[in-house]
């Protein structure tokens, strides 16, 4: 290997400490090349190696009878029964998407489509939580709008075009988002337990087989690049952006798993971040193997490339595999057959290095363990959480026209109705989504065994900026509770850490309680953490965003047709399942209310008692599975009364007539967000009431529906008066309005 | 005053669409062809009376700025009197 | 009754629709990859949805070229029933077995959602099932689905008979609200929206299950008037 001039300079543009580059001296025994040191940057990069998070992941529950595979592959499994097994996985591709917004969203949902059929499961939906700044933010409106459109369009391209239904999630618009917005995409797919295939690279001899798109200079840096806060200069060093091509991605889907049924595939891995190294290196440290490859055989798409810009490249649709010796005709001709690339680039060896050679020159070689499994780990320090926002909370005034109030909550960013961008997703190919956007959970059937997957996206940033611990178990809950109310029981769960600088106590506070209030909250729920992903330094210019968790969690339920929200028809009963709940004005500051109506942020995030959380989930699911109720919707965003008007948005724009009899003060009991609660319509009061008494769980009949009105009374007292088609305009039309400002219609 | 404005990706950049229209090409016998780039053309018709350099400076803005994404594509322009 | 599903490379609704014809609607159906020449023993010809060769051209535009195409020009022509789902219609479109294109929709956006269709015709093979002027409530799932041709190829379909759905309410700019057209010799029929998401009670309608059990009445006759 040829002597490096590896310079301080040079050590800090590759985003390593002085520390971990005496600690890359020491244990190679020499000073690297210049190859190995872009090689050992992005694998201890925060990104690949989550070297400030990992000792706190490791608190997180990640087990249970039903998990197969837990973190540390490219996603988690679990038994859904009949042979069956479902892998999913969230990931973030928030830097990228707010430099090049559809490209960066549409790289975001290829990247974990791989990892779902890396795997061997093909990918049956897709899910996505976004965060943007305020689409009318003095400031920043017009580019928060143009980033929205960007990332939505980028989506739906690269779902669409694949073939993988895009059926649910959320979004929600904060100042905090304005320099870094959220782009986290969900992915699950399907396959049988004997199909799993697992990243690693076995068999000494065995060759190692490059597939998929060629090699370019895209992204070179992507995996520092995510690690490292946005500056102004940053911005400069812009080429790192890489488009996807979500048709080589179709095709790649297609090959590999007709290539794994031939039977002479031993290990793959997809390409994603650090593309070919952090492929070869954890293939072959989960393999306990070496794994030498000559660059020359790497298919490459631009000219020149050295080394060092082959192994970190990031271009995007590309796979490594190993294969059986002797049988790698077999892998080739099924590549062939969909005009695919694929050259034989190395082969497994038993020294455990990675040994990177050009035309036969040794340019690299590192023991693979050292780069995967032996990045620095770091015990942050941390301290009390970072909020801004007071405890106390100021004078609520009494609203004048509580009528009006609800039509602001239904018409803010963050309630009112995501038609507008799920419109644009292709929700129904593969005719699996029994439910699809827009409700509680979405559920799609797989059709080879009967049973369905209900599978749910949340995160609350004003909690969890408010109190991250208990944050994070609100989060857990809800999205528990969103899951039972369609009747499925939740059994596992994949999550997505959106944190500001972990290098500041305060930023690294929140991360850690965070992890804590979801392993409490993930364990007590049943729900293990068999994957996720950490993406930290999500902060512009010194400014950090809301700590933002995001959890999705998948439960299973029979196959039939769905529970869904909206109020079918006149003359049923409205149950509050879980009663009015407790609030003050102290847990009323993070409320959607508080938001939009009094445009402020203060307090705690309301109590949670987790038993009878529990209860409340066991409640509803019976009564879903029973057919007791003809709808049911859980309370979050917006409380009761936001609850109660998204119920009257179905086809038929049944209203209800609700009498409520409570001691809080109307602004509280309509839009406080305590959770456990839950609102169904039914014909059968009776049984459902017995039902929830069964389950320990408070429930009162709180009135009828009604054709075409809502009307919301407290002990006599009318509150809320309003034709539904007057809410749904409000509620239906919002976003469309925000993303149109009047001065630029023409 | 008119202009004509072409985005292309930039060439280190991939260009799905071209790759397939190349493959495509191939398969129906033009094996002369080594590579394909597909881009965009616009023509701006600009108010009358706009100096050339005044026009210059804001068709390089409006590609800067809107028809192109400079983090990923290449833009060129003419101007046609 | 045999349905083959032509499977090109960006496919995407081709087991959608194998598992309408043999699961819904209880008739065998077989993948054709676009490499064939023949379509083997299919009865009737299916062009799934899509993105093609990812549409990157236009859509449906490199897919004609497939080898499978002069295969069903040749089934076609010879009287053979071949159903376009939109990917399918728009090769279709582009191959010139239907007249007319399909070009982005007016909105510029892709736009998934369940629309209503009006059947105007039930003298073809794919609505004899239904009656004229019936409401269905079929999926549409697509970003360039507004039907265009010039006045004297709208006028020539309307005079013919040739529109066979039409939008209640027009999602994407299609001339004359057209979901779906036939050929002259009316065994050709492309159209935008998808019959088979609406197949199964599960997805919410079986509105689209007609056009597949037309398909199949007209088979059998076919059929018995030979023997």
């Amino acid at each position: 290997m040829s002597a490096s001039t590896i310079t301080p300079d040079l050590i800090a543009q590759h985003q390593l400490t002085g520390e971990e580059y005496a600690k890359i001296v020491a244990t190679l025994g020499r000073e690297p090349t210049l190859t190995e040191l872009g090689i050992f940057s992005v694998m201890w990069s925060e990104h690949c190696s989550y070297k400030s998070s990992r000792l706190h992941l490791k608190k997180l529950p990640t087990r249970s009878p039903r998990v197969l595979q837990g973190p540390g592959e490219n996603a988690g499994i679990i038994d859904i029964g009949g042979g069956y097994a479902i892998a999913f996985k969230i990931e973030s591709h928030n830097h990228p998407s707010f430099i090049e917004p559809f490209q960066g969203a549409a790289t975001g949902v290829g990247g974990i489509l791989r990892d779902i059929f890396t795997m061997g499961a093909r990918p049956i939906a897709v899910l996505n939580a976004l965060r943007f700044g305020p689409l009318d933010d003095p400031e920043h409106g017009r580019r928060n709008r143009r980033i929205l459109e960007g990332v939505v369009s980028g989506i739906a391209h690269y779902g669409n075009c694949f073939g993988v239904p895009t059926i649910g999630g959320e979004c929600v618009f904060e100042q905090a988002y304005n320099g870094n917005p959220l782009v986290n995409v969900f992915a699950l797919g399907v396959f049988r337990q004997d199909e799993v295939f697992y990243a690693r690279a076995a068999g000494v001899g065995n060759p190692v087989i490059y597939v998929g798109a060629k090699t370019g200079r895209d992204g070179i840096h992507g995996a520092s690049m995510a690690s490292a806060e946005f500056s102004e200069e940053s911005k400069q060093k812009r080429p790192n952006v890489q488009v996807g091509d979500p048709f080589m991605e179709k095709l790649l889907l297609e090959a590999c798993l007709e290539a794994m049924k031939t039977g002479a595939i031993v290990g793959i891995q997809d390409m994603g971040a650090a593309g070919l190294t952090c492929s070869t290196c954890e293939m072959g440290s989960r393999g306990g193997t070496g794994i030498e490859i000559d660059l020359q055989h790497v298919p490459q798409r631009e000219t020149g490339m050295s080394p060092y810009e082959i192994m970190l490249s990031e271009s995007q649709e590309r796979m490594l595999l190993v294969a059986e010796k002797g049988r790698e005709q077999e892998v080739f001709a099924v590549f062939r057959k969909w005009g695919l690339d694929a050259a034989t680039i190395g082969q497994v060896t038993g020294d455990g290095l990675l040994r990177v050679k050009d035309h036969g020159r040794v340019v690299a070689e590192i023991p693979n363990r050292l780069l995967a499994d032996e990045a620095p780990l770091y015990d942050r320090p941390y301290a009390q959480p970072f909020r801004r926002a007071p405890l106390e909370a100021p004078h609520i005034p009494a609203s004048p026209d509580l009528t009006r109030d609800l039509l602001t909550v239904l018409a803010s960013g963050d309630v009112c109705s995501k038609r507008w961008i799920w419109r644009q997703y292709d929700y129904m190919v593969r005719t699996n989504t029994l439910a699809g956007p827009g409700g509680d959970a979405a559920i799609v059937r797989i059709k080879e065994t009967g049973a369905s997957v209900a599978m749910a996206l949340d995160g609350n940033g004003r909690f969890c900026y408010l109190d991250p611990r208990q944050g994070a178990r609100l989060i857990v809950a809800e999205c528990c509770r969103n899951l039972s109310v369609v009747g499925a029981e939740p059994v596992a769960a994949t999550n997505n850490l959106n944190f500001g600088n972990p290098e500041r106590p305060e930023i690294m506070a929140q991360l850690v309680a965070a992890i804590e209030g979801m392993g409490e909250a993930c364990a007590f729920f049943e729900t293990p953490i068999t994957g996720g992903n950490v993406s930290l330094y999500n902060e512009t210019l010194g400014e950090g965003i809301f700590p933002s968790p995001v959890v999705g969690i998948v439960g299973l339920l029979p196959t039939g047709p769905p529970v869904t929200v909206d109020f079918k028809q006149p003359e049923r009963a409205v149950i509050l399942l879980g009663g009015y709940g407790d609030c003050d004005a102290v847990r009323f500051g993070g409320t959607q209310y508080v938001k939009a109506v009094l445009r402020g942020l203060w307090g705690l995030p309301p109590e949670l008692d987790m038993a009878r959380e529990k209860r409340v989930h066991a409640a509803a699911r019976e009564l879903a599975r029973a057919g007791l109720a003809d709808s049911a919707h859980d309370l979050s965003d917006g409380g009761l009364a936001v609850a109660l008007a998204e119920a009257c948005f179905g086809p038929s724009q049944t209203g209800a007539a609700i009498d409520l009899d409570a001691d809080l003060r109307p602004e509280f009991l309509l839009f406080h967000e305590g959770p456990s609660r839950v609102l169904i319509s039914t014909a059968d009061p009776e049984r459902a009431l017995a039902v929830a008494r069964a389950h320990q769980v408070e429930a009162s009949v709180i009135g009828r529906t009604q054709p075409g009105r809502l009307t919301i009374r407290l002990r006599g007292e009318t509150l809320v008066d309003a034709e539904t088609a007057r809410l749904y305009v409000a509620w239906d039309r919002a976003l469309e309005r925000a993303l149109r400002p009047a001065h630029e219609t023409s | 005053m008119k202009a004509r404005v072409y985005v292309s990706f930039k060439p280190t950049v991939l260009d799905p669409q071209g790759v397939a229209v190349r493959s495509a090409l191939h398969s129906l016998g033009f094996d002369q062809v080594d590579d394909v780039r597909q881009g965009k053309f616009f023509e701006i018709l600009l108010a009358g009376g706009l100096s050339a350099a005044e026009a210059r400076r804001q068709i390089e803005a409006m590609a800067q700025d809107v028809l192109a994404n400079p983090v990923i594509e290449d833009y060129q322009f003419e101007l046609i009197e | 009754m045999k349905f083959g599903v032509v499977v090109f490379p960006g496919s995407n609704c081709d087991h959608d629709a194998w598992f309408a014809v043999q699961h819904n609607l209880g008739h065998q159906a077989e993948f054709i990859w676009h490499d064939s020449t023949r379509l083997g023993d299919a009865d009737a010809v299916i062009l799934p949805g899509g993105f093609s060769y990812g549409d990157y051209l236009r859509c449906g535009a490199i897919a004609k070229f497939s080898p499978v195409m002069n295969a069903v020009r040749a089934f076609a022509a010879a009287g053979g029933p071949v159903l376009g789902i939109c990917n399918g219609f728009q090769i279709l479109v582009e191959a010139g077995l239907l007249p007319g294109a399909l070009v982005r929709n007016r909105g510029l956006k892709f736009i998934c959602e369940p629309v209503q269709l009006r059947c105007e015709t039930t003298a073809c093979g794919f609505t004899s099932t239904y009656a004229k002027g019936q409401i269905l409530r079929v999926p549409i799932a697509h970003g360039e689905g507004c039907y265009v041709a010039d006045p004297r190829t709208l006028d020539e379909l309307a005079a013919e008979d040739r529109i066979v759905f039409r939008y209640v309410e027009n999602p994407n700019g299609s001339l004359g609200d057209i979901a779906g057209i036939l050929n002259r010799e009316r065994n050709v029929l492309g159209m935008m929206p998808h019959p088979e998401r609406a197949a199964d009670p599960l997805m919410g309608s079986t509105d689209g299950l007609g056009v597949f059990q037309s398909m199949v009445q007209s088979f059998a006759r076919v059929a018995s008037a030979r023997s």
